[in-house]
């Protein structure tokens, strides 16, 4: 082999290592993009929610008042009779059979919503009024197209009979979409229509609270404590080994510790956002004091020797000039610790939120999901309606994380003194 | 009642700052040179006032139901199954029972009410009679001028080191809490028949009390928890996951470090780092949704069986979550290794990947292994991608089309939902976990030491 050979088969090996490292990088970030596009492909349908336009006769007579009509007797009179006669009126059935596939074109809920219109509307009473009502979740995933219509019956969750209905009402126009405000204010539901965060979301935001109130001022006196107090013997390195294995722990043992020692020895109300709390500061309580450490460490200690001098005690000197210049950096490992908290999953499953809870928590000792956990539970749903509504509740959480992680970076980019 | 006594206690010591402020004023004007601030004497007066009232208030808080409880329990020594009736008792007082009133309820109840306003009224008056003394004896400290300053900060520091006591707290809480059910699960199961065991199929061990266990039950439990599988299955989603993650989390951090320019440097670090900020159940989802059914279609026009909970779907999208914490790591101790070796390495005639196979790399080695051991207890220890995405049954295999179980889906699907406890199924779960946490301690332990032995080195 020549020099120039040499040459040329090392700068091809040269060439060929770059385009390794460059195609790794072009990977990930490929991951990335898949990963993001599938989500929201799958999820942005759950923002709507399909509606079918109903003549709703509201007789009075139907409805057996035994008062005057106002909001009162309205809300508890019972609809069900007249919202099945008006449902039936869209579509000629033969038998009950059929009759039973008419009304399984809309949500269960249907009854209450006919209701709700009349008493936000009761001047309407004794007059026939188009009324939208929530279709059920497979007219939903029909009408979004997530169902194939040209496989066999038998194959479909839609029958033929149903599909005609669907077609004429297609035709008559009284099919439409509107904004699913119901995945916002609706807790859990069995029905994919009807299910809504609104419960996960303020578990979440229970849990997230609860959490930060605990974790943040330990946190912080902790790592005062260690970086500018401790003296250097055997406790304070046992605290720093401590404090280094428990952020690398899996959270699943962290939930073990919520069962093991919160729920059973001390008795807190299970599935509860007070008890995901704890565990959960217990659990960032480490991944706090590591940033918080370090961007104390940071400042200089220039600083802290002219505060020193001009007569300031140790604490003065800590309190007045280091926690202030480092607080950009701990605020922001601390929200980033709450991020990761945020998105945590396993340990929620074992301390019991994986109850299923329709009433929206009100208090953080009501049984309720989270974010993450709901997300758990409706991937194991079986309907396809909750495949856009897990990667709807995805995309929710996934912006949460990304405000907060942008919080953390302006606030360091933009507060924190560079030294140097 | 807690919160107005908490309400109490805290306007109590906002008002004792202002009050210990304003009587160290006084002091001065009375010619009298304070020995600290006058605030001091304000935080002194405060510090005495909250302290030890908050902690007397937070102990009886805590200790009062299980007091209360045994005291009425007690009382009712014929009673079989004791936490029910307690329980039934107390929605009883609380007005939403549903169910058979028995005698013993309402005399509980009864009971119950007479213990709880004297547990009430001792309470407030405990505290009370803490809030005072412990105010006099501030305020005559006051009053003659101590060195309030000290002190506070004495009473800080302790603060402070409290605080970050909670961190051996919590280790000794996990220990405690896994070592406990632990124990009780290997005094029925041999420890040796969990760790050799080969098969594992915790739904025949349904016995419900486990000090009433047969002789024959005994037996068939025994090969019941045979743990084998689990760490089979364990090991090999954290080698497929490795597999995936080595190579593209190395080469994307050397690619970053030695190659990129200061713009893509810029934009495709922080995409990367997304990776590992997305929540582990989002991966789950996209995994069991979306790459696993994937996989099943492509091995079936391929002409293979291919489970749609495979290994292989786990185990890949578990490397793509890893990915960043490879790159960002190598990345840093890429850039850590001095420049002279490289410019040395240059000045011979060296090229670029030359440099970095022969002397980057080398210099970096330590960093890099510890960097991949914390990928891989980071890997043993997820949880949610392989309870979503991996399978149920515990099989010894190495076909990564099949579906395998891990350590950490065991454990979920054993707690998941309502379990009772003192069942062998219930404690295998912690034993489950005992044996995680100290697989992760060991990896953790060796790749902070072979992390920090190499940065020693060069700094």
């Amino acid at each position: 082999m020549t020099k120039e050979q040499r040459l040329k088969k090392r700068y091809r090996a040269e060439k060929r290592f770059k385009m390794y490292g460059l195609i790794s990088v072009s990977l990930a970030v490929i991951f990335v993009l898949i990963l993001v596009q599938n989500i929201f492909s799958k999820g942005s349908s759950a923002f709507s929610r399909t509606m079918i336009e109903v003549e709703v006769n509201y007789d009075s007579s139907l409805l057996e008042l035994d008062s005057p009509i106002n909001q009162n007797s309205l809300k508890d009179a019972d609809f069900y009779d007249l919202a099945v006669e008006s449902l039936l009126k869209i579509y000629p059935a033969k038998d009950s059979k059929e009759e039973r596939q008419i009304l399984r074109l809309f949500s269960p809920d249907y009854e209450f919503e006919i209701k709700d219109f009349l008493i936000k509307n009761p001047n309407k009473i004794d007059q026939v009024v188009p009324v939208k009502i929530t279709a059920s979740d497979d007219i939903d995933q029909l009408n979004k197209g997530n169902f194939p219509r040209d496989l066999p019956e038998d194959r479909r969750r839609v029958s033929n009979y149903q599909l005609n209905i669907y077609d004429n009402l297609v035709e008559k126009e009284k099919i439409n979409k509107k904004f699913n405000n119901y995945l916002f204010t609706k807790g859990d539901s069995r029905d994919p229509e009807l299910a809504g965060i609104g419960g996960s979301l303020m578990g979440s935001f229970f849990t997230i609270i609860i959490c930060l109130i605990l974790s943040f001022p330990i946190a912080i006196m902790a790592s005062i404590y260690l970086e500018e107090f401790a003296p250097k013997n055997k406790i304070t390195d046992f605290i720093e080994i401590n404090i280094n294995n428990l952020a690398a722990v899996p959270s699943i043992v962290y939930g073990l510790l919520g069962l093991g020692i919160l729920l059973s020895v001390m008795e807190f109300p299970r599935s509860t956002p007070l008890v995901a709390g704890i565990t959960l500061s217990l659990m960032t309580l480490p991944r706090i004091i590591i940033p918080c450490r370090a961007s104390l460490k940071a400042v200089p200690p220039s600083i802290r020797e002219a505060a020193l001098s001009v007569g300031a005690s140790k604490f003065q000197t800590v309190f007045h000039h280091v926690v202030p210049l480092a607080m950009p950096g701990t605020l922001s490992g601390t929200i980033i610790g709450l991020a990761q908290a945020l998105g945590e999953t396993a340990p929620l499953i074992l301390i019991g939120m994986v109850a299923f809870v329709v009433d929206i928590p009100s208090s953080p000792v009501d049984p309720s999901a989270s974010l993450p956990v709901q997300v758990y539970l409706w991937s194991e749903q079986a309907e396809r309606g909750f495949v856009e509504k897990t990667s709807a509740t995805i995309m929710m959480l996934l912006g949460f994380l990304i405000v907060m992680n942008f919080i953390a970076v302006y606030l360091r980019q933009k507060f924190e003194k560079k030294w140097n | 009642m807690n919160s107005l006594i908490a309400g109490v206690i805290l306007i109590l010591c906002l008002s004792s700052y202002f009050f210990g402020r304003s009587e160290a004023r006084k002091l001065v004007t009375q010619n009298i040179k304070l020995k600290a601030l006058p605030a001091y004497y304000g935080y002194y007066l405060s510090l005495w006032c909250g302290l030890p009232a908050l902690i007397i208030f937070g102990c009886w808080s805590l200790f009062e139901p299980t007091i209360i409880k045994v005291l009425i329990l007690n009382n009712f020594p014929q009673i079989e199954s004791k936490d029910l009736f307690y329980e039934q008792t107390l929605s009883f007082f609380n007005g939403n029972f549903s169910g058979e009133i028995t005698n013993e309820i309402k005399a509980a109840s009864i009971k119950y009410s007479s213990i709880n306003v004297i547990a009430q009224n001792s309470k407030i008056v405990i505290i009370a009679a803490a809030l005072i003394s412990s105010l006099t004896f501030a305020y005559r400290k006051i009053q003659n001028n101590n060195k309030a300053r000290d002190d506070v900060e004495i009473i800080l520091k302790v603060l402070l080191f409290t605080s970050s006591l909670v961190a051996i707290l919590t280790t000794v809480g996990i220990i405690v809490s896994l070592l406990f059910e632990s124990l009780k699960f290997f005094s029925t199961i041999n420890i040796f028949e969990f760790i050799f065991g080969t098969s594992w199929s915790p739904q025949r061990a349904f016995v419900r009390d486990a000090s009433a266990i047969t002789p024959e039950e005994l037996l068939e439990l025994q090969d019941a928890f045979g743990s084998v599988p689990l760490f089979a299955g364990t090991a090999f989603i954290a080698l497929i996951a490795m597999c995936v993650a080595v190579p593209i989390g190395l080469f994307s951090g050397i690619y970053l470090a030695e190659y990129a320019s200061t713009k893509v440097r810029k934009y495709s670090k922080p995409i990367i780092e997304i990776l590992a900020g997305i929540p582990t159940v989002v991966y789950g989802f996209f995994a069991a949704l979306t790459v696993g059914p994937f996989f099943r279609t492509l091995g079936e026009s391929l002409g293979l069986t291919v489970s749609s909970e495979s290994a292989l779907a786990a185990g890949l999208i578990m490397g793509v979550m890893i990915i960043p914490y490879i790159s960002s790591l190598s990345d840093d101790v890429i850039n850590s290794v001095p420049q002279s070796l490289r410019e040395g390495s240059y000045a011979i005639g060296a090229t670029k990947s030359e440099t970095i196979k022969k002397v980057v790399i080398p210099a970096a080695l330590p960093g890099i292994i510890g960097s991949i051991l914390l990928a891989v207890s980071r890997a043993i220890g997820e949880t949610m991608i392989v309870v979503m995405a991996a399978g149920l049954a515990a099989n010894l295999t190495i076909n990564p089309l099949e579906s395998t179980t891990t350590i950490t889906t065991q454990i979920v699907m054993i707690l998941v939902g309502d379990q009772e406890f003192d069942s062998p199924k219930t404690q295998a779960a912690f034993a489950l976990g005992l044996t995680l946490f100290i697989a992760t301690l060991i990896l953790n332990y060796i790749a902070l030491r072979v992390v920090k032995k190499y940065r020693e080195k060069y700094d």
